[in-house]
């Protein structure tokens, strides 16, 4: 059996963009044209990294059963402890399919990638880009994930050839712990690439039997701007067939953006197209995609357009320094949270990831899970329900301008789910000013906060998109 | 389910209760020693006349040995009782059964709660350990859910239900201002009220009660000995307490516009005594109005006022101190704050002062009009699910 192709693609772009004029006038300097999108703070590249592969799930072949779960990322919540793990849980997949972390370098999403294609597995790339307060990197940067799931039955991109090739050299740097990374002079980057892409380029071309001018699609994305611009030439292809790569909009998601610019192609591409993927990183790997017949059908109902639409760019720049952790704000006079303990946790892993609640036998959802029935008081009469896609409804809401957060007010609701069940949690990307009882929301997975260094994953309510629908109250 | 109750079977022949405030030179032990010992005067007892004590606090001690520890009671059962903000009149609840079982002759009830050492606004708890997933919202924030749920089921206009809430923090404050125990004595404005900053949902800082430290206690014996001690006890007619399921947070036929658990315990208190009219039967009635919209709600749930109409009560001055039925005569939580385990105790010292005729420029019409009996309310958690205290106690015996 061979494996031979992308079968399911899901990406998440968090709800905040900032738009890169508010850096350069809150500092003088900085910034620049365009936006860059921002993950809230209550996000990292593991909850991130949940959503995007929620929305692939949703999108994969029915019954598909992944073989691995590979996680790869710049900015790990942890080290030692595997953060796959994590996504593994939130995303309910079998104890027996593994889960690896890729972690530290832009190149690591490549290497998921791989990891993914030779286990008909799934490669989650998500990251959160950064850098000091009015450096290129801290507007260039972006914040994304996407979720690639690879196998050999109902493929809807062909691997039809690809090329590698590593090399040793210094053009961008980070040392562990540090915020932002460095970059050697942007020139010598350039000439230190150049050999590289032109080199896996020819090789991948060759290996699928192909010429430059027969490709539909070029997706070149890299660590380094200038290189990225000067493969692009050297390529060869078409100029309609080069991919927006979403950087003027987005920015550059590290080890998730080829993956983001490519699913922006699949989003629009025809059956049989060509794509070229080449990611210049310590390297360059190149991937040749043949688009198949299955692609139309099983395209995520929102696109990458939809999401970059969707969101709202007008974040406030103090308000991304503060999420980003270099504005230290003063926190209101209460405790601050309890870190949560491990032994608790692990008895609910599927309440706490998966948002597993249990239902009784007369159809009452308790969330949490509840070995006695609030209807009946049968003891242990219960069958696991997941309520993590249901949509439900703000039975009511408070703004809590009290409780500790890294962005005050704290918006809590009960909120009823469609066909049963009420849970009472936090709501997030929520205007406290707009927000009202009979709201559309639906849940989404969240670090709620981090206390001795654990943590806290769980799920919140954000606003559904408004549907086409009565304005009666 | 039985529920006998108590009725007129144990006096209260004492009682103390100190001042509550911002205390930062008073420990927990002075408090318990300064309530203690007024309690004990008021009785004209001495602490080795004390068969057994009970002591309410929810965070300022732990055991019986945070009460026998500063008073040096010599070998005596302390029972430490902690039921969230109804710590104290749980504590008073439990010592009444003992003394009505037989078991000993005279007891205390105390309640103490040091919260102002914490250094932080309003309540901080330590929860177990936990996995992290419970939400974190504060009491003003739970709280906070009442008010859009009311007005929306009973078509009060946002204005119009801040004007409920600032009246009810406004009468509150009004009736403090006139008792020298409480944290705040001051009249506040409606204005200054309803203009404070908000604190969540449409709660301002006036909508809740202050954190405060203080102590309060009762000296309990049985009724026909209560003329040993005192020439004007005041009989215990009803002790209810209710804990809830707790399901109001996933039970999606919750509103949000009442206190099942209140209902519950209000019927069975008002059945203990025999009470069929709360509104027109009672004289007074100390509530928990931790936040205003709780005083409004509960204005419902215990009967005071038809289902939807509560806030058109507040308005025309219904529970004023010159109202109908007085409600938190001594300003409540709102100007005493809210020391967890004293709160019950100091509710039970307003109605031992107002039906002893003691409460000077404060006394309450109702009870020079013949009406005898008066209500303490506790509730502790949150909306949907919470515990629930109600007594009743009236300074004659009923037939």
């Amino acid at each position: 059996m061979t494996m031979n192709g992308i079968v399911g693609y899901g990406a998440y772009l968090p709800s905040w963009r900032l738009q890169r004029s508010a850096i350069t006038s809150a500092l003088g300097s900085g910034g620049g044209l365009g936006a860059r999108s921002v993950a809230s703070h209550d996000e990292d590249t593991t909850s991130m990294g949940v959503e995007a592969g929620r929305r692939l799930l949703a999108a994969a072949p029915h019954g598909y059963a992944a073989g691995l779960l590979s996680f790869a990322t710049t900015a790990p919540a942890y080290v030692d402890k595997t953060n796959a793990t994590a996504l593994h849980a939130a995303l309910g997949l079998a104890a027996e399919v593994p889960a690896f972390d890729a972690v530290g370098a832009v190149r690591s999403g490549v290497g998921a990638a791989w990891m993914a294609q030779a286990a008909g597995g799934i490669a989650v790339l998500s990251d959160m880009r950064t850098g000091r307060p009015g450096s290129a990197d801290e507007a260039g940067g972006g914040d994304a994930a996407v979720a690639l799931a690879f196998g050999s039955d109902d493929v809807l991109a062909e691997v039809v050839g690809s090329a590698s090739v590593s090399a040793e050299f210094t053009d961008r740097w980070r040392t562990p712990g540090e915020p932002y990374s460095q970059q050697w002079e942007e020139r010598f980057g350039e000439h230190a690439y150049a050999p590289l892409a032109e080199q896996a380029v020819t090789a991948a071309l060759k290996s699928a039997g192909v010429t430059a001018d027969e490709l539909d699609h070029v997706v070149v994305t890299g660590t380094h701007a200038r290189a990225v611009k000067a493969a692009v030439k050297s390529i060869g292809a078409r100029t309609e067939a080069l991919a927006d790569d979403l950087t003027a909009e987005v920015g550059n998601t590290g080890t998730a953006h080829w993956a983001l610019v490519l699913c922006d192609v699949l989003d629009r591409a025809d059956a049989g197209q060509l794509i070229a993927v080449v990611v210049l990183a310590d390297g360059c790997d190149v991937w040749l995609l043949r688009t198949t017949d299955a692609l139309a059908a099983r395209r995520p109902p929102t696109t990458v357009r939809d999401a970059i639409a969707a969101t709202r760019d007008d974040l406030a720049y103090p308000l991304f320094l503060t999420w980003r952790g270099f504005l230290k704000r003063e926190p209101p006079r209460r405790p601050e949270p309890e870190r949560p303990a491990a032994p608790p946790s692990l008895r609910t892993d599927d309440w706490k990831y998966a948002f597993v609640g249990s239902r009784d036998e007369r159809g009452f959802v308790h969330l949490p899970p509840s070995r006695v029935s609030m209807a009946s008081g049968e003891i242990d009469h219960m069958e696991p329900v997941c309520m993590a896609d249901v949509p439900a409804t703000i039975a009511t809401f408070t703004v809590d301008r009290l409780a500790y957060s890294l962005s005050a007010p704290v918006v809590a609701a009960v909120i009823d789910f469609d066909g049963g069940g009420r849970f009472q949690c936090e709501l997030t990307d929520v205007d406290p000013v707009t927000v009202a009882i009979g709201d559309r929301v639906q849940m989404t997975f969240r670090r709620l906060y981090t206390a001795g260094g654990i943590h806290n994953y769980f799920w919140k309510a954000r606003p559904l998109p408004a549907e086409p629908t009565d304005t009666e109250d | 389910m039985a529920s006998h109750g108590i009725r007129d079977s144990v006096a209260i022949v004492g009682m103390g209760c100190t001042t509550f405030g911002e205390h930062w030179d008073r420990s927990t032990d002075d408090l318990l020693v300064d309530a203690s010992s007024d309690a004990l005067a008021s009785a004209g007892v001495a602490l080795d006349d004390v068969d057994a004590f009970w002591l309410g606090t929810m965070g300022s001690g732990l055991s019986g040995l945070t009460l026998s520890r500063p008073l040096k009671i010599d070998h005596k059962p302390v029972t430490h009782v902690e039921n969230y903000c109804a710590t104290g009149s749980e504590a008073f609840r439990n010592a009444c059964y003992a003394v009505a079982s037989g078991a000993y002759d005279v007891v205390m009830a105390i309640g103490v709660e040091k919260l102002k050492d914490s250094g932080y606004s309003g309540l901080a708890l330590t929860a177990p350990a936990n996995d992290g997933t419970g939400l974190t919202v504060t009491a003003p924030a739970s709280f906070s859910f009442l008010a859009p749920a009311y007005a929306k089921k009973y078509g009060v206009d946002p204005d119009e239900m801040k004007d409920v809430m600032t009246r009810i923090a406004w009468k509150n404050h009004r009736n403090g201002a006139l008792n020298p125990r409480a944290q705040f004595r001051k009249e506040v404005s409606k204005e200054t009220i309803a203009c404070s900053p908000l604190v969540a949902g449409p709660l301002g800082i006036f909508d809740c009660s202050g954190v405060s430290d203080g102590s309060a206690a009762a000296i309990i014996v049985r009724s026909e000995d209560a003329h040993r001690y005192s020439d004007h006890p005041v009989f215990v007619k009803a002790l209810s307490f209710i804990a809830g399921p707790a399901t109001g947070p996933i039970d999606p036929s919750y509103d949000y516009t009442t206190f099942t658990e209140v209902v519950r315990s209000a019927e069975d208190a008002y059945q203990q005594a025999g009470i069929a009219d709360p509104r027109a039967e009672l004289a007074m009635a100390e509530v928990h109005d931790c936040f205003t919209p709780t005083e409004l709600v509960l204005m419902e749930d215990l009967g005071f006022a038809e289902r939807g109409f509560a806030w058109k009560e507040v308005l025309a001055g219904t529970y004023d101190l010159d109202g109908e039925l007085p409600v938190n005569p001594d300003g409540g939580l709102k100007s005493f704050g809210h020391p967890i385990g004293a709160s019950g105790l100091r509710m039970l010292f307003e109605c031992w002062t107002q039906l002893r005729g003691e409460a000077g420029d404060r006394q309450i019409g109702t009870i020079g009009n013949g009406k005898r009996k008066a209500l303490t309310h506790n509730l502790g958690g949150a909306p949907g699910a919470c515990v629930s205290f109600v007594s009743v106690v009236g300074d004659e015996l009923d037939a």
